[in-house]
């Protein structure tokens, strides 16, 4: 089994609203795969659906090689839940809540979830009610971390958690990956995607806009780059992928589809380079062209 | 310059700021729990005088009904003294009391809703980072039980009006007044504690003491004159005397007691932090024992089977020093027996003393059984069930969990109760304990309605209350309002047999049974099949 998560044209729909709408999801065995989309694009639902908590109206869905619905519990057994909002019971520890989510889970490991703890400087004496936000969630971290599962499904896990604590979190994800556990982070921060995701998927309107590397999605923008010449440039404007062309005697400023930069670059070249600086799209870039077309 | 122009105008603390939004908030958010309350017990009283009338008409019946209420200290018990002969004064007698209870449940589930409901969500604090001062949420909720009960007693004066001007004025405040004594108490409640539930609790079971110390004192005297009756703000509604020479100056007691309580509620809110209270959470352990859902859910009811266990157990006993009473009626009254008969009864006159009050044990566990069978609900709406049921644990096994400590809970209460009653009784409890038994098939019949309520219509799971409430006034209420027998056999308690004394039949307790056994099935059919509410 080479795919922990495969899912293909989902749809789910409650009343008018369809929250899902032909969603395509591959999460390849062993990485760590982002997902990624605007609020309301249905990635909470499509996680509910995966969990078995939310039944599709059509479309495939398997998780761990098998239908999530109908053999939820099976599934449950090898993975790790994270929500994005942690409610707890009032009245019983966070130790106890930990506890009891392991066993109900593939089982604890009872060293892993001491060490988690500490990293963490979690309090688990304390009571439901007590726990500020990032503590709860801390206390659903350290429980799926701690867990004996081989799929972590992490719904925007880190809200709530301050910047050391969310240093904390990534290191423990790359540990999970380098044990070879798949991990599905929907998340908005950005830095953190880029720096543990192998590989993303976005939606938008419950539908997948875009699946790939991080390197194959850059390379479907575009590059800016400012160029200082020996001479006047020529020819530019007739290349194809050009875009924003500024001449101003011999500096050009100018966006290009990345996979035109070669044509752009000899080009370039031919008029003699002084200076060149050349940018590769943000995340955040890539996002907000993504984000942005929902409006 | 700058600088200034940032700084806030001083102008005190203003502890009330922003009341009057949050009263006209919380009366929308109320705008149907209200009304429904009001119109219950409004209907409750207002259906009593014509009742009455017809059962009795001459003058000899009342006098007749005077000496037993004097002479019988259990009814007195249930009831209350009887003070008068005239419509308005046997309307008082027979309601006052329930009439007093459904107001006080009603405020205090306002107050504690708009109070400690809203910190415990965490919803008051982001109320109160505006324009609200420190006592104005605990004001608004207050006055909003205070509307609730003045419309009440508004309604009340105005439906018995024609029974005497002057008594149903005293009526109506009574009964309001009642209500707002439990308000001020349930403010106080929701200071000290941090959760919701057991201010609830708390004030519920005061109100429970209340009931019982009324209850005994009104049977150790015939006037209501016991210091136990004075102690209890339920004797205060009785010792106004409405329609029977009014006692004005018991209004003051009345009024003086909710503003004392009042002002203790306002005095802790002023000196605490927002969403904490006065009796704070202890650590917990680091490690815990818990690893299934049915484990779960046994320590997430654990409190509130306890408080159910240790209430019908001293119930029972209260109930079960009343019985000696009722044998002690004069000889083989007509009378008494036709009123214990409509109580519930049958035949022998103790056996049916005893069916009645095992039946009341039996109506008050639907409510248990609806609150624990919901506990579901609270859990799913909350999202506290998502983490549980993302585990290895089906839905019917979650289920399951509650379902057992809802259904199981109701044996062991109802067998709790009885074995107090056998206890105050003093007699053999094998037939108590068989009539408390003989209770649990219909208890299981509210709880398989509100399994059915959850599993195919989740978001509107709370009208199992309904269901339960329905039921409650049916069985208390229905046999003295002759409500036709066909309304009254919709209650699955108007089908069981009236142990002890009459007959064991097992048909219908078998059927209900099964009733109960399909009805969860049902619902947990539909909970296996739709989508998780979140």
């Amino acid at each position: 089994m080479t795919k922990a998560i495969s899912v293909s044209g989902l749809h789910k729909s409650f009343g008018r609203t369809h929250a899902l709408d032909g969603l395509d999801l591959e999460v390849e065995a062993g990485e760590v795969h982002g997902f990624l989309g605007p609020n309301g694009a249905g990635k909470s639902t499509a996680i509910r659906v995966l969990l078995g908590l939310l039944r599709a109206d059509s479309g495939a869905a398997q998780v761990l090689g098998h239908d999530p619905w109908t053999h939820a519990v099976e599934v449950h057994r090898r993975i790790a839940y994270v929500p994005g909002d942690v409610t707890l019971w009032r009245n019983l520890s966070g130790g106890e809540v930990i506890d009891l989510y392991g066993r109900l889970r593939g089982g604890l490991d009872t060293r892993r979830r001491a060490e988690l703890i500490e990293r963490f400087e979690l309090d688990p004496t304390k009571k439901g009610r007590t726990y500020s936000k990032g503590n709860r969630q801390k206390v659903a971290l350290v429980a799926a971390f701690a867990a004996d599962v081989d799929l972590l499904i992490l719904d925007e896990p880190t809200s709530g958690l301050d910047p050391l604590m969310e240093e904390v979190f990534q290191r423990c994800v790359a540990e999970e990956r380098d044990r070879g556990r798949t991990v599905l982070l929907s998340s908005h921060i950005l830095s953190e995607v880029e720096e543990l995701c192998d590989r993303v998927s976005i939606i938008r309107n419950g539908r997948t806009v875009e699946s790939g590397s991080l390197a194959e999605l850059r390379h479907l923008t575009r590059t800016s780059v400012t160029a200082e010449l020996a001479g006047p440039p020529d020819g530019l404007a007739g290349l194809p992928g050009v875009h924003d062309l500024d001449v101003r005697g011999n500096r050009v400023r100018l966006q290009v589809d990345t996979g035109h930069l070669d044509a752009v670059l000899r080009s370039l070249g031919a008029s003699g380079v002084r200076s060149l600086t050349s940018t590769p799209p943000t995340l955040e870039e890539l996002f907000l062209r993504h984000y942005q077309e929902t409006r | 310059m700058t600088a200034t122009a940032l700084a806030v105008r001083p102008g005190g603390f203003r502890p009330l700021a922003g009341t009057g939004t949050l009263l006209r908030f919380a009366l929308r958010r109320d705008r149907v729990l209200i009304p429904v309350w009001v119109a219950v017990n409004t209907l409750l009283v207002l259906s009593m005088p014509g009742t009455l009338e017809s059962l009795y008409g001459t003058a000899a019946e009342r006098a007749d009904l005077i000496r037993q209420m004097e002479t019988n200290s259990s009814l007195r018990a249930m009831v209350g003294p009887l003070f008068g002969d005239s419509l308005g004064a046997l309307t008082a007698w027979r309601v006052g009391v329930y009439a007093a209870v459904l107001a006080a449940v009603m405020s205090l589930l306002i107050v504690v809703r708009h109070t400690r409901d809203e910190e415990e969500s965490g919803r008051q604090e982001l109320v109160q980072s505006g324009m609200v001062g420190r006592r104005a949420p605990l004001t608004a909720a207050l006055l909003t039980a205070a509307a609730a009960d003045a419309v009440l007693a508004v309604l009340l004066a105005a439906g018995l009006a024609a029974r005497g001007a002057t008594g149903a004025v005293a009526f109506g405040a009574g009964v309001a007044g009642t209500g707002l004594v439990f308000a001020t108490m349930a403010a106080i409640a929701a200071q000290l504690t941090e959760s919701a539930r057991l201010a609830r609790g708390l004030t519920a079971g005061a109100l429970g003491a209340a009931f019982v110390l009324r209850a005994a004192g009104d049977s150790a005297t015939t006037d209501g004159s016991s210091p136990l009756t004075w102690v209890s703000p339920l004797g205060w509604q009785e010792n106004l005397r409405p329609f029977a020479g009014e006692r004005w100056w018991v209004l003051l007691l009345i009024a003086g007691a909710a503003l004392a309580q009042g002002a203790v509620a306002y005095g802790l809110t002023g000196r605490r932090d927002v969403g904490m209270s006065f009796l704070p959470t202890r650590p917990g352990p680091a490690h815990g024992r818990l690893g299934t859902a049915g484990a779960l859910a046994r320590r997430l009811q654990r409190g509130s089977v306890l408080g159910w266990s240790a209430g019908f157990f001293v119930a029972g006993l209260v109930y079960g020093a009343m019985t000696e009473g009722a044998a002690d009626l004069v000889g083989d009254n007509e009378g008494a027996r036709e009123i214990i008969a409509r109580l519930g009864g049958q035949a022998g006159v103790t056996d049916a003393f005893v069916a009645a009050m095992i039946g009341t044990l039996g109506l008050i566990a639907a409510l248990y059984v609806t609150g624990s069978v919901l506990r579901l609900n609270g859990e799913e709406t909350s999202g506290r069930a998502e983490p549980v049921l993302a585990g290895a644990v089906g839905r019917l096994r979650w289920a399951a969990g509650h379902l057992v400590v809802a259904f199981g809970g109701s044996v062991l209460i109802l067998l709790l109760g009885g074995c107090g009653y056998a206890l105050g009784y003093g007699r053999d409890p094998g037939p108590i304990l068989g009539a408390c038994l003989a209770q649990v098939p219909a208890v299981w019949v509210i709880g398989g309605a509100a399994v059915l309520l959850h599993g195919l219509l989740p978001r509107a799971a709370v009208a199992a209350w309904g269901v339960a409430g329905a039921v409650l006034l049916l069985g208390w209420i229905g046999p003295a309002l002759d409500v036709p027998e066909a309304v009254l056999d919709l209650s699955p308690y108007g089908h069981l047999p009236k142990l002890p004394g009459a007959a064991m039949d097992w048909p219908p307790v078998l059927l209900l049974t099964a009733l109960a056994a399909l009805l969860t099935a049902v619902g947990l059919a539909g909970l296996r099949r739709r989508d998780l509410t979140t």
